[in-house]
């Protein structure tokens, strides 16, 4: 069973995001890493740029797969884990903490309301895997 | 491996002068190249050879990759002085060998397939692709319509969906039904006059025959669009069908799959781009033509989409190629297919009491098994891996990405029905090992020079020469 | 002969297990009315005794000529080492290595090969190689377009013609916009360059040699780049001559490409050849093509692996860094072997290049065929002739391949023509030439 942290909220993508004043910490799940496994590379975004919520912002690699991560709020980038560069595994042993991807500065405090609670995820989860 | 000094080449006595008219600042001071007697470096590609697996080795299962036997005459030809040492810039008139085969070899190629004209050029399948593209996009240019979007189904080779993108053109997905021919609603729904063409890979990479082949050809045609045949398996339909007859506009070839030259640990390889008459002033230039008797090659061709390579494509592959053909004749081509299918569907039959067989309908020249079923966590990759083990190579994995742990199997007209026979009784072994014993099949292979490899750390802190430090 | 080791008993028995009557029942996804009948219309099949005779008397419908030219072809001497070694069956016939437990063959081979490309180009990685010098600069251009997203290349005259036409292909499918600096004197000026700078340029592309066989300054080139973001590509089609220069990298290339064919692999008619690309190491995974990364096994042994597989169309599909999926594998596997066999020698073998075409020109010069400009040349260079056309047919007729006629892609070079000269070019053969030349000219 994947950890789902209670403090976070979730997109239907398998980002999380971790409000910290107006910026948000966002990076990918528990489930997300799990699923990808051994990630080796994360092709970060540029600092600056503004980007619209859904938009991809980022990439996750692992040796045979490619992951699109999708912003799950609109705003600006304000930092980001220039860390995974050296150790892009942080994202699979830490993905809530030392594993965030980068940081945005959110204009539009609504857009976290379109977002998953812990329990929503947890069972959006569920019934993807029953789906299968 | 070095030995300052000693090394496998030595000048020849000559009695020259020295020409010292290179500025000094132009010259290095010496290159960094490891030195070995010519009997070290013999020994050491000798062992390197040893560690390697090719279909002289043992069967080669691979779905969609064609590894039929290469003859081994294809070697003796294209390595004949009159062909090997002949210069590209040699004038036309005396090259009249060289470009005779060409031509011919294009002219089989049309008869084999429908179309009505073949180059040569692309050094590659990838290549040929990219080559049809840009032919789709110039003869829409000259149309003056503008077109954006090219369709390819969901089971496509990634080559296709890179050499849209390479040209400039959008990438939409078509999807498939469940009994793996493309969903010919969906493509309906998706039509209009953006769309330029569709890629299909016929028979498709699941290795069935598209049974609306004629109702997507139709849909294609009625908004004016182009069809776009992936001949990778063409194994399987040659001298059954003409490709164009299925409807498709134009085609690249493999000869490096379907006409048997080898594929070189990677290449070379080989792949002509066809095309229907009014296709045919876009085709790359040069192309070999023939006025009477007197073979050439034409570059006054106005709406080319211009030269794709800097000769005239691999040319030495394409004497195998001809080789081959000659070889087969009509008759053979025709059996070579019959054979294909005959051996895919007699594998199909027996694997199919063993393993998950996602689609049950007869198949070509190549069917996909998956891996679900299978408990203990043992997965198509672990039943690949040891697969090595019997002294096969593993067959196609993952592949196409539509099927969960796909197993895609080509045997080829080339496997005897005993090899085949043992293939089966390999597999069942394993299929039982991975329910009796699965750490034996989850940490195979266990009897290859190298057993499974790091991956994840040569993605992470690639180390890519010697040199690179760590 | 097909091939085919299945007997009729065998099939027979097929037939029977799979439950049906015939082979055509197999087909019958196949529309009835589009189902061919009849046998293709090839010549019919014949035995292997016939097509080796048939394909005998198609090679020496080729003339053999001695060739002096080189024009992104070269002849060089290759040893029989690197045919008996690459004819081994376990090489050629094997697949793109894609089990690395079963093709540790090739996959050293080919990571000792992106070492010694790397080390004569002077960068720091460089790829399991790409069709051939041209497309290899066709996709150097579109992995610096890749990296600082400007699409206006500023292209020398001196690159080779045909490469700079694929180059413009490539460009038309991808909307680059090409602009070409005409050469001065056999060679590029590094201020024509400069004039054509604009802050819209993604890179510069030089040739050294260039096509007319002329050294570049390379270091003047990357010294007008300084300080700016366009990216300086030089494509190199003869690359013997690196075993003699300063590396292209050493002097502030960031891309290198082209041409190594010279290293083990025939003329053939132009194919196949050998493409290679190479770069500093920040271009790594904007890198087409295969690349082969180093690693260990599960029991700590050394082994190589095909790596950052997640650029390549395989993964990646529309968002690839090219389409590219084979690579010259055995082409390459010739050129490392030969490079393994010559070792630090290279550079005398270089030097034995640059020395017979020294005589080369001498033997010319005294029959008052000299260079148009005085640009420092390799083993390839430039000669005015009267007629140069007709002296080059005359010379065809006699057996010599002299030059390549320049008046289709250099106006102001319309009577002359590109000579070159290898080891394969003896002495004797220089003075063979001289005489048969000699002869036409004074007739």
């Amino acid at each position: 069973m994947s950890d789902i942290p209670k403090d976070l909220k979730y997109t239907e993508e398998h980002e999380w995001v971790r409000m910290e004043g107006s910026v948000g910490v966002c990076g990918i799940t528990d489930y997300a890493q799990e699923m990808l496994t051994d990630i080796v590379y994360v092709e970060l975004p540029e600092v600056d740029i503004e980007i619209g919520q859904g938009e991809q912002v980022a990439v996750v690699e692992s040796v045979k797969a490619v992951s699109d991560v999708y912003a799950p709020l609109s705003g600006t980038i304000v930092e980001i884990n220039e860390e995974l560069e050296d150790s892009p595994e942080m994202v699979n042993d830490d993905p809530y903490g030392e594993g965030w991807i980068f940081k945005i500065e959110v204009e539009n405090d609504d857009e976290l309301e379109e977002l998953m609670d812990a329990e929503e995820y947890a069972a959006f989860i569920e019934s993807m895997e029953e789906d299968e | 491996m070095n030995t300052p000094g000693v090394s496998g080449w030595e000048p020849p006595r000559w009695d020259i002068p020295e020409s010292d008219d290179i500025p000094k600042k132009y010259l290095n001071d010496g290159i960094d190249l490891p030195d070995a007697g010519e009997v070290d470096v013999v020994r050491h590609y000798t062992k390197l050879s040893t560690m390697n697996f090719g279909v002289d080795s043992g069967m080669y299962p691979l779905g969609s990759c064609t590894m039929k036997y290469n003859p081994k005459i294809d070697e003796k030809t294209a390595s004949l002085p009159g062909f090997a040492s002949l210069h590209p810039d040699t004038p036309d008139a005396l090259s009249q060998g060289a470009l005779e085969l060409l031509y011919e070899l294009g002219g089989y190629l049309c008869r084999i397939t429908g179309m009505d004209r073949f180059t040569l050029a692309p050094a590659a399948g990838a290549h040929g692709e990219l080559s049809g593209v840009m032919v789709i996009r110039k003869y829409f240019e000259k149309l003056g319509e503008k077109r954006t979007t090219i369709l390819i189904p969901d089971s496509a080779h990634g080559t296709n969906p890179a050499s849209v993108t390479m040209c400039g053109f959008d990438v939409k997905e078509v999807p498939s039904s469940e009994t793996g021919d493309v969903d010919v609603a969906a493509l309906s729904a998706m039509m209009d006059e953006s769309v330029a063409a569709m890629m299909l890979t016929s028979p498709n990479t699941l290795g069935l025959f598209d049974r609306n082949i004629l109702t997507i050809s139709k849909i294609l045609k009625d908004h004016g669009a182009l069809f776009y045949c992936d001949g990778a398996n063409l194994n399987a339909v040659m001298g059954k069908a003409a490709v164009t007859d299925m409807g498709f506009d134009l085609m690249h070839i493999n000869l490096h799959k379907t006409f048997s030259t080898p594929h070189g640990g990677g290449g070379p390889g080989s792949g002509p781009l066809g095309v229907t008459k009014r296709l045919e002033p876009f085709l790359p230039v040069p192309l070999v033509d023939r006025k009477g008797d007197t073979y050439f090659l034409d570059t006054d061709r106005p709406d080319s989409i211009g030269r794709v390579h800097a000769f005239y494509g691999n040319f030495l592959v394409c004497v195998k190629a001809y080789t081959y053909i000659r070889m087969l004749g009509g008759d053979g081509v025709r059996k070579v297919a019959e054979h294909a299918v005959l051996n895919a569907n007699y594998l199909m039959h027996r694997l199919k009491e063993v393993y998950d067989l996602p689609i049950d309908r007869t198949c070509m020249h190549e069917f996909v098994l998956s891996d679900k079923g299978i408990g203990n966590h043992v997965t198509t990759n672990d039943i690949a891996k040891r697969i090595l083990d019997y002294g096969y190579h593993a067959p196609t994995v993952y592949f196409p990405l539509l099927i969960a742990g796909a197993m895609m199997i080509e045997p080829t007209e080339t496997e005897s029905r005993a090899t085949l026979d043992r293939f089966v009784e390999v597999m069942g072994e394993i299929r039982k090992q991975a329910d009796d014993d699965p750490e034996l099949v989850k940490t195979a292979p266990h009897t290859t020079p190298v057993g499974r490899v790091d991956a994840v750390t040569a993605a992470r802190k690639p180390v890519l020469t010697h040199d690179d430090i760590e | 002969m097909s091939f085919i080791p299945t007997t009729k008993k065998d099939t027979e028995q097929m037939l029977k297990i799979i439950g049906v009557k015939s082979i055509e029942d197999l087909f019958s996804d196949i529309p009835g009315e589009i189902r061919s009948t009849g046998d293709l219309d090839l010549p019919p099949g014949i035995s292997e005794i016939e097509a080796d005779g048939l394909l005998t008397r198609l090679s020496e419908k080729n003339r053999r000529l001695s060739v002096f030219a080189g024009g992104g072809a070269y002849r060089h001497y290759v040893p029989p080492v690197v045919d008996q070694l690459t004819n081994r069956s376990e090489f050629y016939t094997a697949y793109t290595p894609y089990q690395p437990e079963v093709s540790q063959g090739t996959l050293t081979a080919i990571f000792e090969f992106q070492t010694m490309l790397s080390r004569l180009t002077g960068t720091e990685v460089t790829n399991a190689s790409m069709y051939d010098g041209a497309t290899s600069l066709a996709e150097a251009a579109l992995m610096s377009v890749r990296d600082n997203k400007k699409k206006r290349l500023v292209v020398s005259g001196g690159v080779n013609p045909r490469y700079r036409e694929v180059l413009s292909t490539y460009g038309w499918a991808n909307d680059l916009s090409l602009v070409t600096v005409p050469l001065s004197g056999g060679v590029t000026n590094p201020e024509d360059i400069a004039s054509h700078l604009d802050d819209d340029t993604g890179a510069v592309i030089v040739q050294s040699p260039n096509y007319l066989g002329s050294i570049e300054d390379i270091q003047a080139v990357a010294d007008i780049l300084k300080g700016g973001k366009a990216n300086l590509i030089v494509a190199v089609t003869e690359p013997l001559s690196m075993a003699l220069l300063k590396s292209p990298g050493s002097l502030g290339a960031d891309i290198v490409c082209g041409e190594a064919q010279a290293f083990g692999n025939p003329v053939g008619f132009g194919g196949p050849y050998l493409g290679f690309l190479s770069a500093k190491r920040r271009f790594m995974r904007k890198m087409p093509g295969r690349l082969v990364g180093k690693t260990a096994d599960s029991e700590g042994r050394e082994a190589y692996v095909l790596t950052l597989q997640t650029r390549e169309q395989h993964i990646r599909r529309d968002r690839a860094t090219s389409n590219i999926c084979t690579n010259q594998g055995l082409c390459a596997l010739r050129a490392q072997i030969y490079l393994a066999l010559l070792g630090s020698r290279l550079r005398d073998l270089a030097v034995l290049n640059h020395n017979l075409s020294g005589v080369l020109k001498g033997a010319l010069a005294k029959l008052g065929i000299e260079p148009p400009f005085d640009a420092p040349t390799f083993n390839e260079f430039v000669v005015r002739v009267k007629n140069a056309r007709e002296v080059r047919d005359a010379l065809a007729e006699k057996g010599y391949l002299f030059g390549i006629p320049l008046e289709d892609d250099y106006q102001e070079l319309s009577d002359c023509l590109l000579v070159a000269c290898t080891e394969l070019n003896a002495p004797a053969d220089i003075d063979a030439l001289a005489a048969e030349l000699k002869a036409i000219l004074t007739s």
